[in-house]
Formats: C-alpha cells, structure tokens, sequence
C-alpha cells in the first residue's frame, strides 16, 4: 500500500455512511493520505463512535437510517463542546435548502460526489488549520485565565501574609470609625492605627502611588515600622523619619506615599499632626466650624533623610471633637458622567453634619452617593477618629509581644546623656527596650514607658532648659511652652541628664522591683511644690503626678535635681 | 448502448489508482450492493413506501457516481423522483430500466477489472 501523505499532519478521522462502496473509497483516500480513520454505519452509531473515540474530524452521509446525518451532526457538535471538530456533509444533494439545513446543525462543508482525492486532501488541509488556529487560541484563553486564577490567588495570600504580619492594632477601638474596602492594600491604601505605651494612640493613613505589587510592598515595612516603632514608644517624628527612609530605599524612583500620621494625645487632649501629600484633612469643631490640616510636606520615600522634616503641627481637641482623614481616591472618585468628586463637594458634605461625630457618615454617604453606578478605580479610605477620656479606651488591648522568658532578671545600668546629644536624640525607645526584656513586665510597658518619659522629660525641660512649668496652665501658653522648648533646645550646647535603671526579681517570681534614677545638670526646684499638684486638675505637673500614682515611692533629693522612683509590679 | 456509456473508464482508472489491490473486491462489493438495493427498491414499489423509494435510490445513486457508473445514476435519480413526489405509477417501469442497465454496467465492469 502507497501512501500519499503530502505535508498535512496525520489526524483521526471519523466517516459515517451507510453505502460500503463510498466508505470503502474514502477510507481508501484518507488511509493513503496518513489519516487514521474509523467507519460508522448509521447516525447512531456514528455519534456513539465520535463519544468514544474522539475523532479530530468528521465526514457524515446526511441520508442514514438510524439517526440521520442532521441529528448526528447536531449531536456530535455538543459532544465537541468547545473543541473545533470539523464536519463534512458527504452528499449529492444539491437543492439549497438541503444545504442549507446541513449548515445549521453546525456543518463545516461538503464533499460532493464522486468523491475526488485531491479536494478532500485540499479541504482537509483547510480546516487542519483552522483547527491549529483554534487549538492555540484556545490554549493562549486558558493560559490567560490560568494566570489570572494564580494572580486572584496570590493577592488573597498576600493579603492573609499582610494581615498577619500587620495586626489591626487598635483599628476596633471605641473613637475610631474608618472605611477601607478588604482589598485596598493592592490599591496603595494603608491604615494604621496603634495605642502607645504611654496611653493615647497613633494613626496613619497612606496612599502609595500606582496600584498592586509596588504598593503592596511598600506598605508591608511601613506597617512593620508603624507597630513596631509605636509599641517600643518612639515619637511621631521618630517613627515618620523612619518610614521616609525606608520607603526611599526601597521603592523605585517615581513611586512615594502620601501620608497623614496623627499622634493623639488623649490625656493633654492634643494631636499632633503630619500630613504629607494627603488632601486637606480636618478637625470638626463643637461650634460647627473646621480647622483644615492642610499637606505641608512632600509624601513619604522622596526626600533624603537631611532633607526630610517631620514637623508635625499641634492642635487642640475638646472632648468629642473629631478629626477627619481621607486619601485622594475620596476627592477623586468620579461619577458616571465623569465628573471628579473634589474638595468643594467633600466639603459641602461635612457641612451637613449635625455634630462633630456626623462628619464621617456625611462624606462616605456623599461619595457613595456621588459615585453609584461606576466600578471605582483608586479606593477610598476615610479615617475618623475622636478625642475621648482615657478612662474611655480601658477596652483597647496593647500588643503585646511574646515574651521569651530569657531575659535577665537581675540588673542595673547608667545611662548620661550629654551636651548636643542631650538635644538631638530621645533615649526613651532604647531605655524601654531593655526594660521589656525583663521576663513579664512588657505586660506594664505602659507604666514603665510612662515613668521614664515623665522623669527624663521632667529633667531635660525643667531642669536643664529651666523652662517654667506654669507656662502650660493655658491651651495658648501650651503652644508658646512647646516653641520656647524648641529655641532652647536648639541653643543647647552645655547640659546633662543622667539615667539610671535597676532591676530586682522578687522572691516569688511573680514581679519585681524597677528602680528608676534620674538626675540632672540644673539647678533643681522645690520637689513639695511639684508634688502638691497631683491635688489640682491642672495640666502641668500632670506628669509627675501619673509617676507618683504609678509608683511605690517617689523621692527628690534636697536640690530637687535628682529623684528616684520606685516601681513594684506583679505578673499576671 | 455502447460499453463506454455505462462506465466512466476516466473515473474507474482514478479509483483503481486510490484503491489498488482493493479495486476488485470494491467492484464487487458495489454489484453485491446493487442487486440488494434493486431488490430493497422492489420491496418499496411493491408496498407503494414512496420515502423508502426515494432514500433507496438516493442512496443506490450515491455509490453509482462514485464507481463511475453515470448512466445507472441517472436512472436512480429518476426513481429518487418519483419517490419525493409521491408519484409510483411508472415505478416499475423505472425499477426495470435500472435492472437493465446495471446488468450493462456489470457487464462492462467486469471487462474493465479484467483488463
């Protein structure tokens, strides 16, 4: 037997007729040509042999008995499901609407008789490529939809990495409210919110540019940063300059953060205020009025770190005062016409508000509203955050690291810090985390955080600046002792605060005894004096006066240049 | 009627070509093929089934172009006729002329394998 294969890739061939001369010659034809091919006699059969062996091509007689060739072709087309499986009608029908009906149940074309080799190879050809054709498109679709699945799959994964490593912090507490759709991180869009050691909280709301990968990435070291440096009670600057840096290292040019961060002072009732690129935020006022906290600085990862200045802005909150944060997707969500939302509707909108706490239903309502109908591109993330009492927050749970359990028990240190240095670098972060090692007592982070940053602040304004503390009894005496602490501190050039720390474990295990020593370069004061306004709601001295709650025992020297506090604390 | 009427010899070289050592068994597998159709034909004349007339013919027409056998296809296509329009009174006599041809066909098919 000859074969006359030609160029045409070998295919499996299914011929369906009930005339054995005409499948005899086809099977001739095709079989030379290179093709497998396999014989039905009937319809029926014809499409129980397609199911079972799965022919690529099909040659069908239309007239069969048992199942004609119209309702095998139909048949066989369902089977095929997406798959191309060409159809020949072999026929010597010649009437149009025979034809036609052969086309309609899916026919791909016809083979007249009798039956010629070199038109049944030139149309196998023909379809064999059609069929080449489908086949990859049809690969490159599930390709596509495959790398889709795995992109959708990555994203929740990342998003599950992202939530584990960047608890919510305190995002639930009572004076927070916010709107963040579950997916914003791949739109650029964080949310920090975590309480400090020392009682109040930090918040930060960012919006890096572009969305997905880049931003996703980013967003992981500035919440790293934002838990971490808040938890061992690093200042807003501290903590800003950080992330500025980090973000300058890692992100490619053009890509930065607009950034808002707040540290909320709920015991002196202020907030200090960063804003860098972010719209215009704002505080609502009991009066119905708004102060705007406008952007003053470029966003995050632009600047060098010589460049960079995390000047924050201080305000004052009475109690239910709001503040108002949102990222650019609020000003820039558009409406089905195309219209952007922008600053003048957002507004319009916390105008409406009925009291300080009504401003953030107004704004989400008024962009929802505004954008109904349109699939939203950039995200909206609106933060709002209220002054409340301390005692208001008791709810919100500090994180607390696991403790190893291995730290040393037994302990003590000098710490001096002196001249320029003095001016230039805050020791509390550091000071608090050898303390933390100390089997059990992170637990108290909050005392012990709050012991050291009132001793140290004690010695450094009132003592080595000699700033008088009766300046804070005014909300504007507070602003003027804020900018006199900055001059002095910028002309200090001769000074000293010395800081000691011991640690004694109690008998029990259960506790111990942390021993604090502060002393200092000035010229003292009358330690009566400043113990006396734990008796008074004012909000000087507010600070010693927390110490001398905290503590055992708080004792000055003669000269009221040095104190020394003793704190007991128990585990569990 | 001359032999070179009742077969196509161009189209029967063709086939011996495609078909090569199975050319005789399709020539007699096709003449095995006709007496049955002819006698399936008979049965629907006789039983006046003018669709089991028509798709008979029909079919008997296919294999006869595709063997090259163009006159015994006309006759066929004149049966097939009659059976779509529900006309059997010359049947038989269309059934006859097809009997009389094939047995030409077969005729000049066998001098044609014998070649």
């Amino acid at each position: 037997m000859t074969t006359d294969a030609g160029s045409t890739t070998p295919l499996r061939i299914l011929i369906a007729d009930d005339n054995q001369t005409d499948r005899m010659i086809l099977n001739a034809i095709l079989t030379r040509q290179g093709h497998e091919v396999i014989m039905a006699e009937d319809g029926a059969q014809a499409v129980d042999t397609f199911e079972r062996q799965q022919p690529q091509m099909v040659l069908l007689d239309v007239l069969m008995p048992n199942m004609d060739g119209l309702e095998a072709a139909r048949r066989i087309k369902a089977a095929a499901g997406e798959d191309l499986v060409p159809i020949i009608f072999l026929t010597s029908l010649s009437d149009a609407e025979s034809l036609a009906s052969c086309l309609e149940v899916g026919g791909d074309d016809f083979l007249s008789k009798p039956y010629n080799r070199v038109i049944l190879r030139a149309k196998i050809s023909a379809f064999q490529r059609m069929r080449d054709l489908h086949q990859s498109l049809q690969q490159e679709r599930d390709r596509t939809d495959q790398r889709n699945r795995q992109m959708m799959r990555e994203q929740a994964l990342a998003r599950r990495v992202f939530d584990n490593i960047a608890d919510r912090g305190c995002l639930g507490a009572d004076n927070i409210r916010f709107e963040a759709s579950p997916m914003s991180i791949f739109n650029g869009d964080v949310l920090f919110a975590s309480p400090k050691p020392s009682g109040g909280m930090h918040l930060f709301v960012g919006d890096f540019t572009g969305h997905g990968l880049p931003a996703a990435i980013g967003a992981l070291p500035m919440s790293e940063i934002f838990y971490g440096m808040t938890a061992k009670g690093f200042a807003v600057s501290d903590i800003l300059r950080e992330m500025n840096r980090k973000l300058r290292n890692i992100l490619p040019t053009g890509f930065f953060c607009c950034a808002a961060m707040v540290d909320l002072n709920l015991r002196s009732g202020h907030a200090e205020v960063w804003n860098g690129g972010l719209p215009t935020a704002w505080i609502l006022r009991h009066d119905g009025s708004q102060d705007e906290l406008r952007s003053r600085h470029l966003p995050l990862g632009i600047l060098s770190a010589e460049r960079f200045s995390a000047a924050c802005e201080r305000h004052s909150l009475a109690l239910g005062e709001h503040m108002l944060l949102a990222t650019d997707g609020v000003i820039e969500s558009s409406s089905v016409d195309g219209t952007m939302f922008g600053e003048e509707r957002a507004v319009a909108a916390i105008n409406q508000r009925s009291g300080p706490q009504g401003g953030f239903e107004c704004l989400r309502e008024a962009v929802h509203r505004f954008g109904e109908g349109v699939v939203s591109e950039d995200d909206i993330t609106i933060l709002d955050v209220a002054m409340v009492p301390e005692s208001a927050l008791s709810t919100v749970e500090h994180e607390v690291l696991p403790d190893t359990g291995a730290g040393p028990e037994q302990w003590r240190l000098q710490y001096d810090l002196e001249d320029r240095t003095l001016a230039q670098f805050n020791p509390i972060p550091l000071l608090l985390h050898v303390c933390m090692d100390v089997p059990g007592l992170r637990l108290c982070s909050g005392d012990v955080y709050t012991i050291i940053a009132e001793l140290f602040t004690n010695a450094l304004e009132h003592g080595v600046l000699r700033l008088p503390s009766g300046l804070k009894d005014s909300p504007s005496g507070f602003s003027r002792y804020y900018s006199e602490r900055e001059r002095l501190l910028g002309q200090l050039d001769r000074g000293w605060v010395s800081i000691g720390l011991a640690h004694q474990p109690h008998d029990d295990g259960a506790g111990g005894t942390l021993l604090v020593t502060v002393a200092d370069s000035g010229p003292g004061f009358d330690p009566g004096e400043t113990a006396s306004s734990l008796d008074h709601e004012r909000l000087s001295g507010r600070g010693i006066a927390l110490v001398q709650t905290l503590c055992h025992d708080v004792r000055w020297n003669h000269t009221g240049n040095c104190v020394e506090a003793e704190y007991i604390w128990r585990a569990g | 009627m001359s032999e070179h009427q009742h077969i196509d010899h161009d189209a029967l070289a063709e086939l011996r070509d495609v078909m090569e050592d199975e050319f005789v068994i399709l020539v007699n597998t096709f003449l095995q093929d006709a007496d049955d159709r002819l006698e399936q034909l008979r049965a629907g004349a006789a039983s006046e089934d003018a669709e089991e007339v028509r798709k008979m013919a029909h079919s008997f027409k296919g294999s006869c172009i595709n063997i090259g056998a163009p006159e015994l296809a006309d006759r066929c296509r004149t049966a097939e006729q009659r059976g779509r329009d529900g006309d059997l009174s010359d049947i038989d006599a269309c059934i006859s002329a097809i009997e009389a041809e094939l047995g030409a066909v077969r005729q000049a098919l066998a001098h044609f394998r014998n070649q």
